[in-house]
């Protein structure tokens, strides 16, 4: 079975099926998937407030591409890194050495994927599945320490360019690491990353996940994180949208275990027609656990942001304490936000929470900073930070830190103070 | 120093202040004194450039400016200071930083080179001992979770901080006990120089007998109807406003 060309031509009609490794019935599915359903409508309850008619409209093409530096990209200068450009995997500018206790493998070079993660009910995961690119699987051994983060570094890299991309992790038993993944985009317009991250946290290990986007304000992005946390083990998820145009962020997370600890952070600040959608799904499926989620957006000119926080708290998953918070500060009158907490609690003995705020920066406030001699632009400023620095103090990591703060003084001259 | 002439302003259109003139000269402390409603705060709105306030005629010239066409930061940078009624809460903005930047805007206006980190901290542990802050307080969020009185000693402080040529300190005595009252009137009074000068916005006399006027204007109705030297106070803390009222009357 191969995808059906003859019909209406589809914005992946240029592409052809993947060659890794996927098991049959993953690429049949996915593919016969793809030729039966449309892309998701806003009538789709998941894509309400996302249009993807644009991206629909477009045509995208897979090609490798070759960068002369990644030196911009170089988020934490101390990490170990990889990295992919267009999806394919660049030898010459990842590192060379690793260390002993990681191992490291690209998809393309593994005998069968396993068929874990797929949700062969999902578009943009069975386009994933249908035309994937590349993918890299990381394995932190058990009981390793990591002294300095994992960092991979995706770039876009010409016109219509699309990666279907994976990121596999397994973090070993009582292990600790940090993973930084950065996404940018260069020379082209109209590109699409759609990239799906599997996150395997066993017992009593501890992880990390640093998560920086910085394509152009042309490009699509979609991305899926499904996180499944054993015993005792505790996830951070930060993310920062900091540019693209049209943004999904899905992060699932199944607390399998108990006592687990679940942190998901995410800000992101818009100007022009920006679109960021950031959804996520908290399981606690076992008791006696807790999660946090802190989203702020800071959004500007037209752009339009939609949070949609769910936390389902399963039958007999007693003593969770779910806490959930969604603010945005609306900067010009033709922002617009859509923000929807939910909660679902299906056992009796539970602490959950769950807040949303949209409001405009305090005018109070701005005049009084301007009576200090602040100009009105400082003053915003660093009411924003202010703001925002809630969530950007959540990277935990110095270099990452250090990185945004340059990505928002060149995109929005202003400096983080914190 | 500050030369206000005929000032008539509304808000919405109700007419607050009819006809209000004053003059400061460097090295003088004015006092505006008035009942509730008078236009005292009115006046200090407008001088700082709160845009809720129209104003229909008048002229205020400061050191030369036609003060009126600046706006709220200029008027700062050109050595402008309201110490507010009520100081505003920032959450999440550091009180250090935001007058790091204070300062170094205001030095940029007038082609100075920005403050040292070093001379800065300097500054902060000599200003904040003047109103007796803590300078943990100095470096915590503007105001955030500050007693009354400490959001009052943060405005003395910021004010040293800034060394203006003008300050308006309005109700700066409003809701602060008598140890409190006498920290910020010292405040003032060591920050006093022949170069500077202060107006005094109260409803009572108690901060004057800390902070001596050389003036002492009564604001009525939008206008200023009486002017007198310090003892003026004391008559109307002994009279109350309705001696004032009565002789207008007349």
């Amino acid at each position: 079975m191969s995808v059906d060309l003859n019909s209406t031509p589809l914005f992946f009609s240029e592409l052809k099926e993947t060659i890794l490794p996927l098991s049959e019935n993953e690429k049949k599915n996915s593919i016969s998937f793809l030729n039966e359903n449309k892309l998701p409508t806003t009538r789709n309850e998941a894509w309400k407030y996302t249009r993807l008619a644009k991206l629909g409209k477009s045509k995208f093409i897979s090609s490798n591409s070759e960068l002369e530096s990644i030196d911009q990209y170089n988020i934490d200068p101390s990490a170990t890194t990889l990295v992919f450009v267009n999806g394919f995997f660049s030898e010459e500018l990842s590192s060379n050495d690793c260390p002993d206790n990681l191992t490291w493998s690209l998809l393309s070079q593994k005998n069968k994927i396993e068929e874990t993660i797929s949700d062969e009910s999902e578009y943009f995961n069975c386009l994933n599945s249908a035309f994937l690119v590349e993918g890299v699987e990381l394995n932190i051994a058990d009981k390793a320490i990591m002294k300095n983060p994992i960092q991979i570094i995706h770039v876009l890299n010409g016109d219509a360019i699309i990666s279907n991309f994976r990121i596999v992790v397994n973090a070993g038993k009582s292990s600790e690491a940090s993973i930084i993944t950065g996404f940018f985009s260069e020379n082209g317009d109209s590109q699409f990353s759609n990239v799906i991250s599997e996150i395997n946290v066993a017992e009593n290990a501890k992880l990390t996940m640093d998560k920086l986007q910085y394509e152009t304000e042309s490009t699509f992005h979609i991305s899926t994180e499904k996180v499944k946390q054993a015993r005792n083990s505790v996830f951070t998820i930060n993310t920062a949208t900091l540019n693209g145009g049209l943004v999904r962020n899905n992060v699932v997370v199944d607390v399998d275990g108990e006592n687990c600890n679940t942190h998901m952070n995410g800000a992101y600040l818009l100007k022009n027609k920006q679109h960021v959608d950031n959804h996520t799904l908290v399981n606690h499926n076992v008791p006696n656990c807790d999660s946090f989620e802190l989203y702020k957006g800071v959004m500007d000119d037209k752009s339009t942001a939609v949070f949609n926080g769910k936390v389902i708290v399963h039958k007999d998953a007693q003593k969770i304490n779910a806490f959930q918070s969604n603010g945005n500060v609306l900067i010009s009158d033709d922002a617009t936000v859509n923000s929807k907490p939910e909660l679902e609690i299906f056992a009796d003995d539970v602490k959950c929470s769950h807040g949303s705020t949209t409001g405009q920066l305090d005018d109070e406030a701005i005049f009084y900073l301007q009576c200090r001699g602040l100009s009105k632009k400082s003053a915003h400023q660093l009411m924003v930070s202010a703001f925002i620095g809630e969530v950007l103090e959540k990277f935990e990591n110095e270099n990452v830190r250090t990185y945004i703060n340059g990505l928002l003084k060149s995109r929005f001259n202003w400096d983080y103070v914190s | 120093m500050i030369k206000i002439n005929d000032l008539h302003a509304k808000i919405g259109e109700k007419e607050i202040l009819k006809g209000l003139s004053l003059e400061v000269k460097a090295g003088e402390i004015h006092a505006i004194m008035g009942p509730n409603g008078a236009g005292k705060s009115t006046l200090a709105s407008i001088l700082a450039g709160r845009e809720d306030y129209e104003v229909t005629a008048g002229q205020v010239d400061f050191q030369g400016e036609d003060l009126l066409e600046l706006s709220t930061e200029d008027r700062a940078r050109e050595g402008l200071f309201l110490a507010f009624q009520y100081p505003v809460e920032i959450p999440g903005v550091s009180n250090i930083n935001f007058l790091r930047t204070a300062i170094n805007e205001i030095r940029e206006y007038n082609k100075e080179e920005p403050v040292s980190a070093k001379d800065f901290m300097a500054m902060v542990r000599e200003k904040s001992a003047l109103v007796e802050l803590d300078s943990k307080l100095a470096s915590r969020s503007v105001n955030e979770g500050f007693s009354g009185g400490e959001k009052k000693r943060n405005e003395i402080f910021q004010m040293a901080m800034l060394a203006p040529k003008l300050a308006i300190l309005d109700e700066t005595d409003s809701g602060l006990d008598i140890d409190a009252l006498r920290i910020v009137a010292n405040g003032v009074n060591k920050l006093r120089t022949s170069e500077n000068a202060t107006i005094v916005i109260t409803h009572y006399q108690r901060l004057l007998d800390h902070i001596v006027p050389d003036f002492v204007h009564v604001l009525y109705d939008g206008k200023i109807v009486k002017t007198g030297g310090k003892e003026l106070a004391l008559e109307l803390e002994e009279k109350g406003y309705d001696w004032i009222k009565a002789e207008l009357a007349n």
